[in-house]
């Protein structure tokens, strides 16, 4: 891994520089640190990150840039008439890319030299056998301008890397150079390494940054292609999902976001009178040691994966619900049809979102002033009196925003919907039936063999964008209503 | 102001009586207090009963994946067999596929049938079936490791068929299996001989925590060892990428970073960053590092790339909550002896904080170990890899599962034997996340300074 290599020599290069800025600056002193500008170890730490940085950089740009170029180069080199019927360009690029990753590996096994690898003919060697031999396994006969796209590939590869090599040495070196020729006793080398260390904290924070335009942009990307292949009126107001992978499939948004809602509605229907009711015990009426028991407790229900909750749905809720509604079930009546509904998702994720709703109540609970309280004790009231009339109309606010984050989490729940709610999209108002949400069709649609130009994959893109928007629509006004409520006490 | 208890319209009160009992208001009010007070008491109940329920039930169902029925057999490794020319040529003993061993464990059978003096109406064919279909490729695994054991008697420990181990575990019966065609009663009956005669016996199996994933075919010999390997490669890469950047992004934000735009679209990003679904991850994963860089599907790097992303707001937000309990003594100490801003922050206020980061990186670790919905994107699940990965290279490049993928993929299987797997799986997974947490709590509680 020649990569691996130049990393390691731009480390030993580095540290070389470390010890070397180090010494020149103490020689520069005449041994006497007192004479220095900064510290010694700043003057080696100068030299070798000013080796080593700039370099690694370059590197990291280079590495993810020249692929995506050489790509570029070569997908323009295979004329479209060529790509056969039935597939695409990415299919063939993605052929090339086989072919020559394959003939790498028979030179590095020795199945091939070198120039054998780059003067293979497809009219004249088996390609696909010779690969095979050493276990490439080709999907088909490898056709000559795939392999001469595979040629090319792997020389263009080669001179990338060569001149990346030196590119990335000459660098290194003349950082190495550069600063150590700067390195005195009256060179502000302190300075220069905080600036330094001070870029690359920005550089971690505004990581953040580079995370959330990724997101969007990539979704922004695929929901645009989707809607070029399929019409944006008919994905948000059609009425009926009926995906089907022979093409002409009705992709719409809105049956998925009813079971979505209809689900989060029963989810948040077990989870916030138990979450508030929970939070007024413990804040109001617990005595220290129950609060330290139970509230540890009640908060391992939020530690749980929510691959647990879901088998607990699949496993358990659902058969148990069946066995009460289900045909021969204990209640004698037909309503479910199977073990997965509305109500198993629903119930399973309340309790998951129990401790979530508990939680952020109690904090906003606990942050009413006790004078309030006091007052209305003080005037006669009971205790729940006080809670019903005096903590909760004041902590409402704060309150309306634990459940708008408890509504988010639910809605962008996947693993307990995938494996409790079912896979039929429509609109009923049954909770026994099996319904299907947003979630669980962008994991169906998103897994096993998918084709990045069939607007039945990318549909998944447009339901992610759509998700993504309407969770942090909820985030934000959550936050917005939880900081405007803080804002009165402080 | 007017004096109310001059005015003549006072009235005495409604319900002048003894003030030693309680007036009917009262007693009503007393019991909607009590009543409320019910109401909270009752739902930390709810609460902690559906705790209980869920321990209960993972427990109850998932213990039984840690046991296995295992058969005793003496095979005889017939030459005619195995190696027909006799010269202990590796590659013609490799010819022999798994059929060509399939006749040396029914004739296993018989000799062990007349050791015991058992006698029983089932076929040959029958009575091999109740092993797993693993074994013949146990025993031609075990003769191309020892070519030089062909001709001899060697004593195997073969699993047993998944339905003859739910059979054991009570999880299949005589009932059940009416419509069952990979099982009869007549078998069972057979297996009821071999138990009382002490052939199949019930272990505990080591296999299922150091294993690899079996076929659809072959619950009896799945494991999780393999995918926990997966999720701990996952794990290095998130803690490699998520602790550095999520440490330097809370220094910057809450040392360095000046109150003005750009630090508020930082901030805001990064507490919205924290509840975005993290499915919508999973699709950022998908469209960036696999679509776009061409990293390899379901390989550990790209699942811990996710990953790192989705824990980056969590060890953020943790680590600036430790920084800002750092009393600000500390660093005017520091500045007033003459360090630098950097070196007040680096020498003084990280180490005073490290415990705070060190129970937040283990908290956001522990999330991601459980989380499973991005990884379904980026292909981490399916019947994947079947060895361990010999290489660190390896390890983070080739197909491999993770221990949340891996149960999820078992519960979506038909048969009814990858449940309890499932739910043995979980009990693994829960018996980290206990452990992190735990060690988390321990640092807390034994490195927390109150100032």
């Amino acid at each position: 891994m020649p990569t691996l290599w130049l990393v390691i020599a731009l480390l030993a290069l580095s540290a070389l520089g470390f010890v070397l800025g180090r010494q020149r600056a103490m020689q520069s002193a005449g041994g006497d640190t007192r004479a220095l500008h900064s510290l010694p170890i700043y003057y080696g730490l100068n030299v070798g990150l000013t080796a080593l940085l700039p370099a690694l950089a370059v590197l990291l740009v280079w590495l993810f840039a020249q692929p995506m170029f050489i790509e570029n180069q070569i997908s323009d080199m295979i004329p479209a008439e060529l790509i056969p019927e039935n597939s695409t360009r990415d299919l063939v690029m993605s052929d090339v890319r086989r072919v020559a990753a394959g003939l790498d590996l028979a030179v590095e096994q020795g199945a091939l030299t070198e120039t054998a690898a780059a003067n293979l003919r497809a009219e004249l060697t088996d390609v696909r056998a010779r690969l095979g031999e050493i276990g490439v396994a080709l999907g088909s006969d490898v056709r000559p301008e795939v392999l001469d796209a595979a040629q090319e590939y792997r020389k263009m590869t080669a001179t990338g890397n060569t001149v990346m090599t030196i590119v990335v040495a000459l660098l290194a070196l003349g950082g190495l150079a550069v600063s150590y020729a700067r390195t005195h006793k009256d060179y502000r080398a302190r300075n220069v390494v905080e600036q330094g260390v001070l870029a690359l904290l920005i550089l971690a924070a505004s990581l953040a940054i580079l995370t959330t335009v990724g997101i969007v942009l990539s979704m922004l990307f695929e929901t645009m292609n989707f809607f070029s292949l399929h019409q944006w009126v008919d994905f948000f107001f059609g009425t009926t999902w009926a995906p089907n992978f022979r093409g002409d499939s009705e992709l719409s948004i809105l049956p998925l976001l009813w079971g979505t809602l209809y689900i989060s509605f029963i989810a948040l229907l077990v989870a916030v009178p138990v979450g508030l009711f929970a939070a007024i015990y413990l804040s109001e009426y617990a005595s220290n040691t129950t609060r330290s028991i139970a509230k540890p407790l009640l908060e391992i229900l939020a530690g749980i994966p929510t691959i647990v909750y879901g088998l607990f749905a699949l496993l358990t809720v659902g058969p148990l619900l069946a066995g009460m509604f289900a045909k021969g079930g204990l209640l004698g009546v037909e309503w479910m049809a199977g073990a997965t509904s509305v109500l198993t998702a629903g119930v399973v994720m309340g309790i998951m979102l129990i401790p979530f709703v508990s939680s952020l109540s109690d904090d906003i609970i606990n942050a009413v002033p006790q004078t309030m309280r006091d007052g209305s004790l003080g005037l006669g009231a009971t205790r729940s009196e006080t809670v019903r009339q005096v903590v909760l109309p004041a902590a409402l606010p704060g309150i309306v925003g634990a459940v708008l984050l408890a509504a988010s989490r639910a809605i962008g729940e996947t693993m307990i919907v995938v494996m409790g709610a079912g896979a039929i999209a429509k609109f009923s108002l049954n909770p026994l039936e099996s319904m299907t949400t947003i979630t669980t069709r962008i994991v169906s649609q998103l897994t096993g063999d998918t084709d990045f130009a069939s607007p039945e994959t990318l549909v998944a893109f447009a339901l992610g964008l759509t998700l993504f928007v309407l969770t942090l629509g909820l985030n934000v006004l959550a936050l917005y209503i939880v900081r405007k409520y803080r804002e009165q006490y402080e | 102001m007017t004096d109310h208890s001059q005015s003549p319209d006072t009235q005495p009160s409604k319900h002048a009586g003894s003030l030693l009992s309680p007036s009917p208001g009262t007693i009503k009010r007393n019991r909607a207090e009590a009543r409320f007070k019910g109401y909270g008491i009752a739902a930390i109940a709810v609460g902690l009963l559906m705790l209980l329920v869920l321990v209960f039930t993972i427990v109850s169902k998932g213990v039984g994946a840690y046991t296995q029925t295992f058969i005793t057999l003496d095979v005889e490794l017939l030459e005619s067999k195995l190696d027909k020319k006799g010269n202990r040529n590796l590659d013609d003993i490799k010819k022999v596929t798994t059929f060509g061993y399939a006749p040396l464990i029914k004739n296993a059978f018989a000799t062990k049938l007349e050791e015991l003096g058992l006698e029983t109406d089932l076929k040959a064919k029958d009575q091999a079936k109740i092993v797993s279909k693993s074994a013949a490729a146990q025993l031609r695994e075990y003769v191309i490791a020892n070519p030089d054991m062909i001709g001899k008697t060697v004593t195997f420990k073969f699993l047993t068929n998944s339905r003859v181990d739910g059979y054991m575990k009570g999880r299949v019966s005589r009932e059940s299996i009416a419509k069952d065609k990979s099982i009869s009663v007549a078998q069972l009956d057979f297996v009821d001989q071999l138990v009382a005669a002490g052939v199949i016996k019930k272990t505990f199996n080591l296999d299922f925590i150091l294993g690899a994933d079996a076929s659809d075919q072959r619950p009896e010999a799945a494991g999780m060892g393999v995918s926990m390997v997966g999720s701990l490669f996952m794990m290095l890469v998130v803690l490699a990428l998520a602790l550095p950047i999520g440490v330097a992004a809370s220094i910057y934000l809450e040392e360095f970073a000046p109150q003005n735009w750009l630090t508020d679209i930082i901030e805001v990003n990064i507490s919205n960053l924290a509840a975005v679904p993290s499915i919508v991850f999973g699709i950022l994963g998908l469209a960036v590092f696999i679509n776009y860089m061409h990293l390899p599907t379901s390989a550990p790097l790209v699942g811990g790339l996710v990953l790192t992303l989705m824990t980056l707001p969590t060890i953020i937000i943790s680590t600036r909550a430790s920084l800002k309990s750092v009393p600000p003594s500390i660093r005017d100490a520091a500045l007033g002896v003459g360090a630098s801003k950097m070196q007040s922050v680096f020498h003084h206020v990280l180490p005073l904080a490290a415990p705070g980061i060190l129970t937040g990186t283990i908290i956001g670790l522990a999330q991601a170990l459980g989380e499973t919905a991005p990884l379904l994107l980026i292909g981490m699940v399916g019947f994947i890899a079947s060895n361990a990965p010999d290489s660190l290279s390896s390890g983070l490049l080739s197909p491999n599962s993770a221990m949340p993928a891996q149960i999820y993929e078992w519960a979506k299987r038909a048969d009814p034997a990858f449940y309890e797997r499932a739910w043995g799986g979980i009990i693994i997974l829960l018996v980290f996340l206990v452990t992190m947490n735990t060690v988390a709590v321990i640092l807390r509680r034994r490195f927390e300074r109150r100032w």
